[in-house]
Order: structure tokens, then C-alpha cells, then sequence
């Protein structure tokens, strides 16, 4: 009874998970229907995996000729030599090489690269040096409401709403019914299998909130960006290096007098050698576990976007050789097979992000037995013991 | 050569070693399995652990050679 209960779980989930991938592949069909050259291919998936100030859906070429694009423009809010200053992206007029020149308050705002530039005073166009850097302008404080931070914005109150909901239903004693059934599960796994076993039995609870949001929020923001609208706020650099900077305050502010103890003056070695590890172990600590989380999920949620999106672009790149038919239905079955492998690596990165978290956090909170030198006979003698019985 | 070619070698060879580090994890935690069933699920969490460290050290490798 309880496989057909797993079973019915699973098909659940894979039914959900199926959703985007078929939506996803259709719309890819229709999306940039003039994308042809090789170059243009490359712009496009460059663009995709930077951040954007307006949520562009879908671009084509109309009859005349001109460029429409349809999508919904967002929020600028910049920070400049004059204080604060909004206005909608839509003033861009999706230029993104310095043409369009928008005027605000006197000051001249123009964007380079998915960058904003401030003009000098007195500068009515934009000059480059031979590097292609603006010479007559700088940058400014950015903090519009780009599209990831819709992303996080969409999702942080769809999990608002999901877990409140879950709450509720539980406090009135009730099986949760609808997404709670999938999450469920998924909250009890993160609990008992990634926090409980790696952090103990005695701090594990207080540790638990954070890992669940850790988890759930790097999941459906990594599905997210299997979906047509196409964030990819899980490949930003800026947000992976957020959320290890917070696994490393959690465990810098939580760690023990034995976990600093480990690290200042590891106990047990030579003195001449506790130095030299004194520095491995701050290295190690503060620059090289938060490094490899941030880039972990970085480099393979940005490397399966891209891999994606070279296969989609298969039905404009090889078109003239196998045909218009062939050349979709080959990158169709690709991409979808690329897709399901990409399914299972927005779970494992989220995983792994939140397993090598506790992990962090459970090497800081970890009690150590101070009398383990008097005891070590013993347990040499029960090490011993085990391996009698496996000979 | 052109710069170029030489990231591109250089990825290669780390992909390489990422690729037979890969390959022992994923061998002897098969091993491992086949022989103790009933820590599959020890061993598979272990193995996870170890392969990520070890793609975190191939991607970082990856990363810097951009």
C-alpha cells in the first residue's frame, strides 16, 4: 500500500514537472522566428543568461520590417549623482547599445550591455574608446526591479502562500490537499534525511527553517527557469554568492568553541604544524566552502541553459541542411531528453546546496567528546571487536 | 595557437579529470551497493556529497580558466 502511495506521489510530481517541459518546446518554436546566423545565436543565449531590465516573452520581425517585440516593461530605479531617479524601462525602447538616451531630471541615462550608464553633463551621445568602453559615462547605482528580481519576488510569494497554506491545514489537523501533498514530502525528507542526520539530533531543529527555504526557494526558482519565461536567477552569480554568503554567516555565528578551537589551534598535532593549518582552515572556512557552493550552482544551472538553448537553436542553425522538418524534429527530441536530464539536475543542485549547507553547519555545532583520549583504548578495542565478527 | 585554443585544451583535460573521478565515485559506490544492499542509501548520499565537491573543484577549474 505504501509503494502505490509512493508511486502516486512520484507520478505527481513528474506530471507537474512535465508541464513546462511540453509548454516550453512549443513556445521555443515561435520564439525569435528570424534568429538565423551563428552570431545572432550566440547574442541571443549571451542575453539570456544576463539579468534584463524589461521581461521580454517573445521578439519577431513584422512585415515592415521593424523589430516588435511583446513582453511587459519593468521598473528602473537608479541611484545617481543626484539621488534618487524612476522611470519604466519601456524609455529604453529595447535598445541596449547606447542609442537611446533617455532624460530625466536633467540627467541622461542610457544603456550598455544590460548596464546603466549615467552621461557626463553637457554629453548628448555616447563615445567609445577603442575597447568598446564608454568614455563620456558611468555607471550608477542599480536597483531597478529587474526581471530576477520578479523572479524572486513571484516565487518568494508563491511559497508565501504555499507553506501558509500548509500551516493552516495542518493546525486544523487536516491532510493537506493540493501542491501541499508534493511538498510534504519533500519537507519531510529535507528534515529527517539532509538536516537531522548532518547536523544532530540536539541543534537540527533550530537549523531546519533555513535549510527548508534554502531548498524550496533554489528548486522552484531552478524550475522556473525550465519554463518559458525564461529567469535565470539561479545562474546569477549575485544570487548564489547571496544565499552562500548566508550558509556562511549561519555557520560563522553558530560555530562552538570546539569548532573554533579546530580552526585556530587544531588540538592533537605538533605545534609547529598548528600555524600552518590555522591558515588552511580559515581559507577553508571563509573563501573556499562558500566559493563552491556559489559556484557550483552557478556554473550548472547557467551550463544547462545554455547546453538548452544550443539545441533549440539546432532548428535555425542546421535548417538549410536537413530541412525545416528535420532539423525541428531533431533538436525537438534533443532538448526534450535535455530537459528531462535538466529536471533532475534543478533537484540535485538544490540537494546539494542545502546537504553541503547542513554539512557546514553541522561540522560548527558538532559536540566533541573531550574525554575521547582517555577512551580511545576502548574504542580501538571495540573497532577491533566489529572486524572480528566480519573475518 | 591562439590563446583561444589553449582554454579550450585546458577544458578538455578537465573535463578529463572530472570524468574519471566521476566514473571512480560512481564505480564504487555501485560496488558498494552490490555488496551491502542495505546501505544503499548510506552510500548514495556519500556519493553525492564527494561528486559534488568534486564538480565544485572542476567547475571552479572551469570558471577561472574562462
Amino acid at each position: 500500500m505504501k509503494i502505490v502511495q509512493r508511486s502516486l506521489k512520484c507520478l505527481a510530481i513528474a506530471i507537474l514537472m512535465f508541464l513546462p517541459t511540453s509548454i516550453f518546446a512549443f513556445n521555443a518554436g515561435e520564439d525569435g522566428g528570424q534568429v538565423s546566423g551563428k552570431q545572432e545565436v550566440e547574442a541571443y543565449i549571451v542575453h539570456h543568461l544576463k539579468d534584463s531590465h524589461d521581461f521580454n516573452l517573445f521578439s519577431y520581425t513584422d512585415d515592415s520590417g521593424e523589430r516588435q517585440h511583446f513582453g511587459v516593461a519593468l521598473p528602473v530605479i537608479l541611484w545617481s549623482s543626484e539621488g534618487l531617479v524612476t522611470f519604466m524601462s519601456s524609455e529604453f525602447h529595447h535598445d541596449d547599445n547606447g542609442h537611446v538616451i533617455v532624460e530625466k531630471d536633467g540627467l541622461k541615462f542610457t544603456k550598455i550591455h544590460s548596464k546603466i550608464y549615467e552621461l557626463e553633463k553637457g554629453a548628448t551621445a555616447v563615445s567609445f574608446d577603442a575597447d568598446h568602453h564608454a568614455t563620456n559615462a558611468s555607471k550608477v547605482l542599480d536597483f531597478s526591479i529587474t526581471k530576477s528580481v520578479v523572479g524572486i519576488l513571484l516565487i518568494g510569494l508563491l511559497m508565501l502562500f504555499w507553506f501558509s497554506r500548509l500551516a493552516k491545514q495542518y493546525k486544523k489537523k487536516q491532510i493537506p490537499t493540493g501542491f501541499g501533498r508534493i511538498l510534504e514530502p519533500l519537507v519531510l525528507y529535507v528534515r529527517d534525511e539532509i538536516a537531522r542526520p548532518n547536523i544532530g539530533e540536539k541543534h537540527y531543529r533550530k537549523f531546519t527553517g533555513y535549510l527548508l527555504t534554502v531548498f524550496f526557494f533554489i528548486w522552484i526558482l531552478n524550475l522556473a527557469g525550465l519554463t518559458p519565461l525564461g529567469f535565470n536567477v539561479t545562474g546569477q552569480l549575485a544570487v548564489t554568492a547571496c544565499l552562500a554568503i548566508f550558509t556562511l554567516i549561519i555557520y560563522t555565528v553558530s560555530g562552538n568553541k570546539d569548532y573554533w578551537m579546530h580552526i585556530l589551534w587544531m588540538p592533537g598535532v605538533p605545534i609547529f604544524v598548528k600555524p600552518i593549518l590555522a591558515v588552511i582552515e580559515l581559507v577553508g572556512a571563509f573563501i573556499i566552502k562558500p566559493f563552491s557552493l556559489l559556484v557550483r550552482l552557478f556554473a550548472n544551472i547557467s551550463a544547462g541553459h545554455i547546453v538548452l538553448m544550443s539545441l533549440i537553436a539546432i532548428m535555425f542553425t542546421l535548417k538549410e541542411s536537413l530541412g525545416v522538418v528535420g532539423a525541428t524534429s531533431l533538436s525537438f527530441v534533443l532538448s526534450f531528453f535535455l530537459l528531462l536530464i535538466e529536471l533532475l539536475v534543478a533537484f540535485l543542485q538544490a540537494y546539494i546546496f542545502t546537504m553541503l549547507s547542513a554539512l557546514f553547519i553541522g561540522m560548527a555545532v558538532a559536540e566533541h567528546d573531550h574525554e575521547h583520549e582517555e577512551h580511545a583504548h576502548e574504542i580501538s578495542s571495540d573497532v577491533e571487536d566489529v572486524r572480528g565478527d566480519f573475518i | 595557437m591562439e590563446p583561444v585554443t589553449y582554454n579550450l585544451i585546458g577544458a578538455g583535460l578537465i573535463v578529463i579529470g572530472a570524468g574519471i573521478g566521476l566514473g571512480q565515485i560512481g564505480g564504487k559506490a555501485m560496488e558498494g551497493i552490490a555488496r551491502q544492499p542495505e546501505a544503499a542509501g548510506k552510500i548514495q548520499t556519500a556519493m553525492i556529497i564527494v561528486a559534488a565537491l568534486l564538480e565544485g573543484l572542476a567547475f571552479g577549474a572551469l570558471f577561472l580558466g574562462k
